[in-house]
């Protein structure tokens, strides 16, 4: 009786076959919102309804591998995926099936200051010095963290004179002067702009721009020498999409985020668009600094993964309370 | 005794109800723990995220308790032994944080205590950091579990009698020194629960702590909020280890508040 | 008051004065506040949040789990109280304490419990999936956290009021013939009324409330599985302040509404219960 109350209630709360369930991460909610009504608006997705559901990518990647029944995730790092594939939901070569590594667009980690940059901040340098208070996102909680994290470590690996050692120290003293750790980027942006605290965010490029707009002369952006490139791949889950017969919908969602309006959609939210064409006409919008991937710099994102963060990475070897 | 009907049939739903609901996902619970064993889980409690956590959630409630034991008497007092305008209004208002959502009280606090806020400001100007700090999240608990001891103490101090003070008094003692001897010492075991039973929630509490804690591990993310941090890691035995020292705790407190309401009993029947 | 174990006028002053200040700074000023920062943009944006397709789903899918608590927690409440006060077995005070076990487990841990057990690695995850039932991240999930989050309001409530009233009445009609719905409907039900009504308002708050359970299970998908109190954490990370304000204070409302009715039952079951006595009084 219980058994069959559920399912009632389920068949209740199941929508219907032309609804797909794009699971993302936290900071994706705007470009969505826009992404959405424009794929409606093809004949390919004529009569399907996008729903969205947004958090930390690593607590929306748990959901999924708990039952959340995803069409699709979006996501801002292969890590997350790879965790859902671990499960066994999708393909393990998932990276392959779409152009660009699956990643129809990427971002980077830039700074954002107060107005009028009163800490004297340039570089990544500048967020060891005593005295900064630095809000960021947890990097065990979310891939936002895990860039900030890498691209303070690829700009100490470049100084002279850098081995693990003077690394670690920066680090070190980098989260010391950690103010807050938050669960997911949206959080972090709270913090910082709507809540006034800590002298420097670091947050994704399209966040930074965003939070410029929303607070107009009270942040300014400060663009380091050097950035990770931070994709945002893409992929349909096998396993919900067969068992829902929604894999050609699903597949006709991802394949459009690829096409012409959606990589406009992309830039228009600061995202940057894989299409190169598209980059170059939004050229201007976008930070010019260097850019090094997790594949070339750490050795792809699982090596990355189990050095820096996993559990008595170097990570929690640095991470000290004060 | 088993003259009225029914027993079976009431029983039987009572333990179908209970046995569904509550016992099957503790019982899961229990389950995944034993499949990790004492060692691991013992690793789990001793992390020094973990401790720190436990610190930081039983610290804050139990200050938050303290507090309230206060406050809560006063507010009982004044309410049964006062009568002013607008004490029933005020009567009603206690229980606010029962009806609110923990959510809404959490962004609510958050906004009013963050440094740009009514009374951040004001307090960041005195050097007084209140939301992202600990005093934040004692500040919400404060909020939370404010009802607990105003409602044990208020019924014990309705039908103290008034003779054992009048006594008192006619003895020759003042007023505050009755109070002391007389009237306070009838209201321990009631002051006793209420403290327990704020205490037990402010362990616990979520909704309200999220928002104005800040979440900085080892500084203040409480402990409801390592589990969630567990998840999001991957890591559910873990979150699972850390859940079975929680209920553990759980069943502690529920079995000090069942005997302090038997004390508190007591002392009323004699 | 008598004098004799009053204070003097000082004293009661300012014991009142802080006493309702203190209630003012940490009841009063958040409440004002909500409401304060859901129309600082006026009433268009405070409608039109309140409005918003997302929002009515929301309110809509609050409501429905708040109401299945009400009728599976009313129904089983009233069975268990029956149970309890009306006769003695062995076991019984350990079966009150755990009905009494759901408040003080930690919500987060409730839906951990529920996570375990009908999430994809659970025990019945497997089973489900196969039979393409969903309960996790889907609304039954979000029932169940619910239901076990107010299990225990309406026993509670009802359990000191049926002992109180004791069993004469049910037994004389049972001598008498009646049978058992009958004793149920036609005495015990009006007899122990108000504790029911009281319990079932403070079920129905706090289900319409709950976050930390229902924020595991949920899955945060927009227009579907999300509770007004997450509607009002997403539109909160949104930046969309005013309008997770304007939400918050629906929600506030509907405390507020709460309070009256439990001030209105509370009122009334005091009368009913003088009246008892002064019944009792005569008759005996």
């Amino acid at each position: 009786m219980f058994i069959r109350t559920l399912s009632l209630l389920s068949i209740l709360a199941v929508a219907s076959a032309a609804d797909l369930l794009n699971v993302s991460y936290d900071v994706a909610r705007e470009v969505y919102k826009d992404v959405n009504p424009a794929f409606a608006a093809t004949p390919a997705g004529a009569g399907i309804t996008v729903k969205q559901s947004h958090d930390g990518s690593a607590k929306q990647a748990q959901a999924v591998i708990n039952g959340l029944s995803a069409d699709v995730v979006t996501m801002n790092s292969p890590s997350d995926i790879d965790q859902i594939a671990k499960s066994g939901l999708l393909a393990a070569d998932w990276a392959t099936r779409l152009p660009h590594r699956s990643s129809p667009s990427y971002s980077t980690h830039l700074l954002l200051v107060r107005a009028g940059n009163p800490k004297a901040i340039v570089d990544w340098g500048d967020l060891a010095k005593p005295g900064v208070q630095i809000v960021v996102v947890n990097p065990k909680t979310g891939a936002n963290g895990k860039y900030t994290y890498l691209a303070a470590l690829a700009w100490a690996r470049r100084q002279p004179g850098a081995n693990d050692d003077t690394v670690k120290d920066f680090l070190r003293k980098v989260y010391a002067n950690v103010l807050a750790l938050d669960k997911g980027g949206r959080g972090a942006t709270s913090t910082f702009a709507q809540r006034g605290l800590g002298d420097v965010l670091v947050t994704f490029e399209s966040e930074v721009f965003r939070i410029e707009q929303e607070f107009p002369g009270k942040v300014q952006r400060v663009v380091p020498s050097v950035s990770v490139k931070a994709d945002n791949p893409v992929a349909w889950i096998d396993r919900n999409v067969e068992r829902k017969g929604t894999a050609a919908q699903a597949k006709a969602y991802l394949e459009f985020l690829y096409t012409a309006p959606a990589q406009e959609i992309f830039a228009k939210n600061f995202i940057r668009p894989s299409d190169e064409a598209v980059l170059a006409k939004h050229a201007a919008t976008f930070a010019k600094l260097d850019l090094v991937t997790v594949e070339e710099q750490f050795g792809g994102w699982s090596v990355a993964q189990k050095t820096h963060f996993d559990d008595g990475g170097w990570f929690d070897q640095l991470y000290q309370p004060r | 005794m088993r003259v009225l009907p029914g027993f079976g049939l009431s029983l039987g739903i009572t333990l179908l109800w209970l046995g569904l609901l509550v016992l099957l996902p503790l019982a899961a619970l229990a389950a995944k723990a034993m499949g990790m064993g004492w060692a691991d889980m013992w690793r789990v409690w001793t992390e020094p995220r973990v401790i720190a956590a436990l610190e930081l959630s039983f610290f804050t409630a139990a200050v938050a308790a303290v507090v309230n034991l206060f406050l809560g008497l006063l507010i009982a007092w004044v309410l049964v032994r006062y009568r002013f305008p607008g004490r029933k209004l005020a009567d009603a208002l206690v229980d606010l944080p029962f009806a609110l959502p923990t959510a809404v009280a959490g962004i609510a606090l958050t906004t009013i205590y963050a440094p740009t806020g009514w009374l951040g400001e004001p307090l960041a100007a005195l050097g007084i950091k209140v939301a992202y700090a600990p005093l934040g999240i004692i500040v919400a608990l404060i909020f939370v579990t404010l009802p607990f001891v105003v409602r044990t103490v208020q019924p014990v101090l309705e039908s103290l009698p008034h003779e054992i003070e009048e006594a008192s008094a006619s003895l020759g003692a003042s007023r505050w020194s009755t109070f002391r001897r007389v009237i306070l010492p009838e209201l321990i075991p009631a002051l006793a629960t209420g403290f327990a039973l704020a205490f037990a929630r402010g362990v616990g509490e979520f909704g309200s702590v999220v928002f104005i804690s800040g979440n900085l591990p080892m500084k203040t993310e409480i402990l409801p909020l390592v589990i969630i941090g567990k998840l999001d890691q991957y890591a559910v035995p873990a979150a699972t280890a850390i859940a079975v020292l929680m209920l553990l705790f759980s069943f502690v407190m529920l079995l000090a508040i069942n005997l302090l309401q038997r004390w508190a009993q007591r002392r009323a029947v004699a | 008051m008598n004098s004799s174990h009053s204070e003097p006028a000082w004293v009661r002053r300012t014991l009142i004065g802080s006493a309702l200040a203190a209630m003012a700074v940490v009841l009063v000023v958040p409440l004002v506040a909500v409401f304060w920062e859901g129309l600082a943009a006026g009433w268009q944006v405070y409608w039109a949040a309140v409005t918003d397709p997302d929002a009515r789903h929301a309110i809509w899918l609050t409501l429905l789990a708040a109401a299945i608590s009400l009728v599976i927690n009313g129904v089983a409440g009233i069975a268990a109280a029956w149970a309890i006060a009306k006769f003695r077995f062995p076991g019984r005070s350990l079966l009150i304490t755990a009905i009494e076990l759901p408040f003080s487990v930690s919500p987060v841990v409730v839906g951990l419990l529920f996570v375990l057990l009908f999430g994809s690695h659970g025990w019945f995850g497997a089973w489900l999936q196969s039979h393409d039932v969903r309960v996790i991240f889907a609304m039954p999930g979000i029932v169940l956290a619910t239901l076990f989050i107010t299990f225990p309001f309406v026993v509670r409530e009802l359990l000191p009021v049926m002992e109180a009233v004791g069993s004469e009445e049910e037994e004389a009609a049972r001598v008498l013939g009646a049978r058992g719905w009958q004793i149920l409907w036609r005495i015990t039900l009006p007899n122990v009324k108000w504790g029911l009504m009281y319990g079932l308002i403070l079920c129905s708050a706090r289900a319409i409330g709950e976050f930390g359970a229902v924020s595991v299970v949920s899955g945060h998908i927009r227009g579907e599985t999300n509770t007004m109190p997450l509607h009002v954490e997403i539109l909160y990370n949104d930046y969309q302040y005013n309008a997770a304000f304007a939400c918050a204070s629906v929600l506030c409302l509907t405390a507020l509404v709460t309070l009256v009715l439990k001030a209105v039952v509370e009122w009334r079951a005091e009368r009913a219960l003088n009246q008892a006595k002064v019944k009792g009084g005569v008759e005996a």
